[in-house]
């Protein structure tokens, strides 16, 4: 009787194939995110250290006036952000989808900032806001000379000159998942509607829009994933100013861990941004993934 | 054949026939053709005022206004910014950003796609015990934002002995496309009929020779695709690249930031736009070149498996 | 009577195709019309052309004896029911039924009412609360022709509206939707590439390829007097025998065999020429009953099909192959020698070159 080859070794290529998932999985994923809570709870300044200071380091985070500029700003730019991104995405798709000639020319068009990088949309956005040179220099030139319109400038208006910025880079491509979302409905539906007598806007509102709830639920995710992330581009734009008015919490972290010498508040501070992203996942795999066992 | 009919002398009868009348000028087609291309004017105005700005001296800079096309066109600032532009001490332009960025990408893309596209054919084809727990850790760990690991990797890079080098950077992209890429190759993979899997094991093809005889050929345009999105992610980074590596051995996107965002000397504006478009171009050149399939890459990429 | 639906002239090109051309049909009132054909030969786009889905490039369409030609669908008095059934899925039954009313500004109290027929006749009253998606493939088509029912119209429009079932379901909605038009009695166009739900439900068939009607007739009609080979050969399974062959004064001489043709009725008169001589596998008699025909042939088995009721046999007979339709208790081995014959009063000749019936 031959011996049964141990379970470990079967298949055994397709774990060796797999060590670098788990690796990564494991190690980075979940061992590195593990930690920095972890560390959170330490005093750690320019090297980590294990001298536990409870929730000192939060309570300095929440007393912080930057990290609750940090905040606000990114509540301000991520609602906007998702609310814009999706209505004008939604609107271009609908445009699209009539049967238009050069689609490939629009859609082309509309997608192009999206290959392109944070920095460089920044740096872009700076140079057209520009109040000397850019577009308040050129309104102001053919004869408005109280035109005002430089967002980069004014502590109160610069999230939105941000916020400009990330849509332009980002709507093309909420656009690409909307007009495929469209393109997937069966056409038989519209063609239904149109028997019915269902106007138009009638049938996306009623009809066309709940039947892309799926397609909006992922775009939606997407945004925000996206939208916690945000660094680079006001790294670029402003690098965080003027004054501390676009600061946002991913280059707080940043600035703490590799600048100020502070780990423990970045340890803190990305912690608190794991949080948030926990808070908005967890109902949304509840409505992907509970909702399809209910049903 | 000839049309048979009940009626075989159709009557005529007067009233609406044919097509419906309609105008090319039509409001509804004002509408739609009105709203896209203002939109589409918006989108293509930052990337025409770019090259504007780029082919102007200063002084006409100082002068006019940045719509304006260029009176007199000069390459200056291009050269100025590819080959003199200052970052720091050293004044050696954007050329060596370009050359770290191609040396990291080219690696960084390889690496990723050979080891997610096995895992995710692993994944696929030759499940085990255990793959899909590991798999649901990785693509949660996508949305983890960045920052919650950027200091745990330096820890293990710094222990390896990699931290600031080239290669450290390398491994440091390659985890960060995996989820992404793995989801992307199995599923995939997952497509491919079970029965041309079976056909291969029963024909005596093991793990590898499936792989690199059966599905590798049949993939390629899922190869491709992932190649876009690696190519365009990578070369767009610059977190990483700010964290993971030394001055010397800074990606183009952060050199460029550096260079437009120095506060010291006099700001040209044209050197600055002309550097912005050299950092942007490769990511330009492989979206208009690949078209269908890049929207193909960020849908496949949008789409949960 | 003023047909319910005439249409008169009708072109349909995409560019430089044209799928539908130069068309004419009158459908009368409370008939059942089946347009049958394979897939691309333009049933449904002459169904969306009359459902006003799709623009017509030219000619007319008048239904009720209106213009309706440029009419938008929800003015031309016709519900349609689609093989994908198309309802809306986020609405329940009730809603899917209602929304088109409530949009026409029906009064509550009517929709009420034409809700509660609809529901009545077609069964579903128990279902009113339920979303689509927790409905059966049946039960969705019965409320795909609730929607159509509840507009209260003379005209269904049926786009393949079985397709999408298993075959036992199939048979049984088929019935239904035939008993539905007893009830109603009103005018039904039902589009399929099914012959048999076409010849079981139609009062006339259209048989349409490449754009063009090739045959309006009643179901008998289209069986017993194909107009031409290709209706011929379409309907009806196993397909019609046919002999290659030439007529002449002496009846129909094929390669080896000759007979006569006495009894056939000839369309427009006798003529000669090149022709295929067609018949039916169910008109095929054999063995004893063979020799009560005029035509009589011998030939080999070949291949047996046994289906149970019938007996499906292939013959060699000379260099060509005939299928038979024998009695299911017949069962002939592979060799076996078969004597068949048949009258040609019920056969069907074509010419050779144009195919059409002599």
């Amino acid at each position: 009787m031959s011996t049964r080859p141990s379970r470990l070794f079967h298949n055994m290529n397709a774990k060796i194939a797999s060590v670098p998932m788990v690796l990564t999985a494991m190690v980075v994923f979940l061992g590195g995110s593990i930690w920095t809570v972890v560390y959170s709870f330490t005093d750690s300044k320019l090297l980590p250290r294990e001298k536990w200071v409870g929730l000192d380091q939060y309570e300095r985070l929440w007393g912080t006036n930057r990290w609750l500029v940090s905040i606000e700003n990114l509540a301000i730019y991520g609602v906007l952000s998702l609310i814009f991104s999706l209505v004008i995405g939604f609107v271009l798709a609908a445009l699209m989808d009539q049967k238009i000639r050069f689609e490939d020319v629009f859609r082309t068009i509309f997608l192009y900032p999206f290959a392109l990088s944070f920095i460089v949309t920044g740096l872009v956005w700076q140079w057209l806001l520009n109040p000397d040179f850019g577009v308040q220099n050129v309104i102001r030139g053919i004869g408005f000379e109280s035109f005002t319109f430089d967002p980069l400038y004014d502590a109160d208006l610069a999230i939105y000159g941000i916020l400009f910025a990330g849509l332009w880079q980002g709507t093309g491509l909420v656009m690409c998942l909307m007009l495929a979302g469209l393109r997937g409905i069966d056409e038989d539906i519209w063609k239904a509607a149109r028997v019915d007598g269902i106007p138009a806007w009638k049938t996306y509102l009623f009809i066309v829009i709940p039947m892309m709830r799926p397609v909006f639920i992922t775009t939606l995710v997407i945004i925000t994933a996206g939208i916690v992330k945000l660094y680079d581009l006001v790294v670029a734009q402003t690098g965080g100013g003027p004054g501390i008015a676009t600061e946002v919490p991913a280059k707080y972290v940043y600035d703490m861990m590799f600048q100020a010498q502070n780990l423990g508040q970045g340890f803190a501070a990305s912690t608190m941004m794991l949080v948030s992203v926990i808070i908005i996942l967890i109902p949304w795999a509840y409505l992907e993934f509970g909702g399809k066992r209910r049903g | 054949m000839a049309d048979v009919t009940t009626n075989p002398a159709p009557r005529i009868i007067d009233g609406p026939r044919g097509r419906k009348p309609t105008r090319a000028l039509s409001g509804r087609n004002i509408m739609i053709y009105g709203t896209l291309i203002v939109v589409a004017l918006y989108y293509l105005l930052p990337l025409y005022v770019m090259v504007v700005t780029s082919l102007k001296g200063m002084p006409e800079i100082r002068m006019g206004n940045i719509f304006a096309p260029p009176v007199e066109i000069t390459f200056q600032p291009w050269v100025k910014a590819w080959a003199e532009a200052c970052t720091g001490l050293n004044c050696d332009g954007l050329s060596r950003g370009f050359w770290n960025s191609v040396q990291i990408t080219v690696p960084s893309v390889f690496l990723s796609i050979a080891i997610a596209s096995l895992n995710g054919y692993a994944l696929a084809n030759w499940r085990f015990k255990g793959a899909n727990i590991f798999f649901t850790i990785l693509i949660i760990g996508a949305f983890i934002p960045y920052q919650v690991m950027l200091y745990p990797i330096v820890i293990l890079l710094r222990e390896a002995g990699l931290y600031g080098s080239l290669t450290g950077l390398i491994i440091v992209h390659t985890i960060f496309g995996m989820p992404i890429l793995t989801l992307l190759f199995r599923n995939y993979f997952s497509s491919v009929p079970e029965e041309l899997f079976k056909a291969a094991r029963v024909d005596g093809a093991g793990f590898w020779g499936i792989y690199f005889r059966i599905m590798l050929p049949m993939s390629l345009p899922i190869f491709v695709v992932a190649m876009i999105l690696q190519v365009t992610g990578i070369w767009n980074d610059f977190l990483f690249g700010v964290v993971y590596t030394r001055p010397e051995n800074y990606p183009m996107t952060v050199q460029l930031n550096n260079i437009v965002n120095s506060v010291q000397g006099v700001k040209e504006y044209n050197v600055n736009m002309a550097a912005t478009l050299l950092t942007g171009l490769v990511p330009l050149i492989i979206y208009f070149i690949s078209g269908k399939l890049f929207v193909r890459g960020i849908a496949a990429g949008a789409v949960k498996g | 009577m003023e047909p319910s639906i005439s249409i008169r002239n009708l072109d349909l090109s995409f560019g430089a195709v044209s799928v539908l051309k130069d068309l004419n049909l009158d459908i009368g009132q409370g008939e059942f019309l089946v347009l049958l054909g394979s897939s691309g030969c333009g049933k449904s786009t002459l169904l969306n052309c009359i459902a006003g889905l799709l623009d017509i490039t030219d000619g007319q369409i008048f239904i009720g004896g209106r213009n309706v030609t440029w009419e938008e669908p929800s003015k031309r008095g016709i519900g349609m029911v689609f093989q994908s059934y198309a309802l809306y899925p986020q609405m329940t039954v009730e809603g899917n039924l209602t929304f088109g009313l409530k949009n026409a500004g029906v009064p509550k109290t009517e929709i009420a009412q034409r809700v509660a027929r609809a529901a009545k006749i077609l069964q579903i009253e128990p279902l009113l609360n339920r979303k689509p998606a927790a409905l059966s493939g049946g039960q969705r088509q019965r409320v795909a022709i609730g929607r159509a029912l509840v507009r209260d119209v003379d005209v269904f429009l049926f786009d393949e509206p079985l397709s999408n079932l298993d075959a036992k379901l199939r048979a049984d909605l088929r019935v239904e939707i035939k008993q539905l038009h007893q009830t109603l009695d009103n005018t039904m166009i039902y589009v399929t590439h099914d012959q048999i739900e076409a010849m079981t439900l139609a009062d006339r068939i259209a048989i349409m390829r490449g754009g063009l009607i090739l045959q309006l007739g009643t179901p008998d009609e289209i069986y017993t007097r194909p107009a031409n080979k290709y209706v011929a050969e379409f309907i009806g399974s196993p397909s019609m025998n046919f002999f290659d062959g030439h007529l002449d004064e002496s009846g129909f001489t094929a390669k080896d065999i000759n007979f006569t043709v006495d009894g056939y009725d000839f369309a427009n008169g006798r003529k000669h020429g090149p022709a295929w001589f067609g018949i039916r596998p169910e008109h095929i008699l054999t063995g004893a009953e063979a020799e009560t025909r005029p035509v009589r042939l011998s030939g080999t088995a070949d291949l047996v099909e046994p289906l149970g009721s019938d007996t499906l046999v292939r013959l060699r007979v000379g260099d060509r192959l005939i299928w038979v339709r024998m009695d299911g208790r017949s069962k002939p081995a592979i060799g076996d020698q078969i004597q068949i014959g048949f009258n040609p009063a019920r056969a069907s000749i074509f010419d050779k070159d144009s195919e059409e019936r002599l």
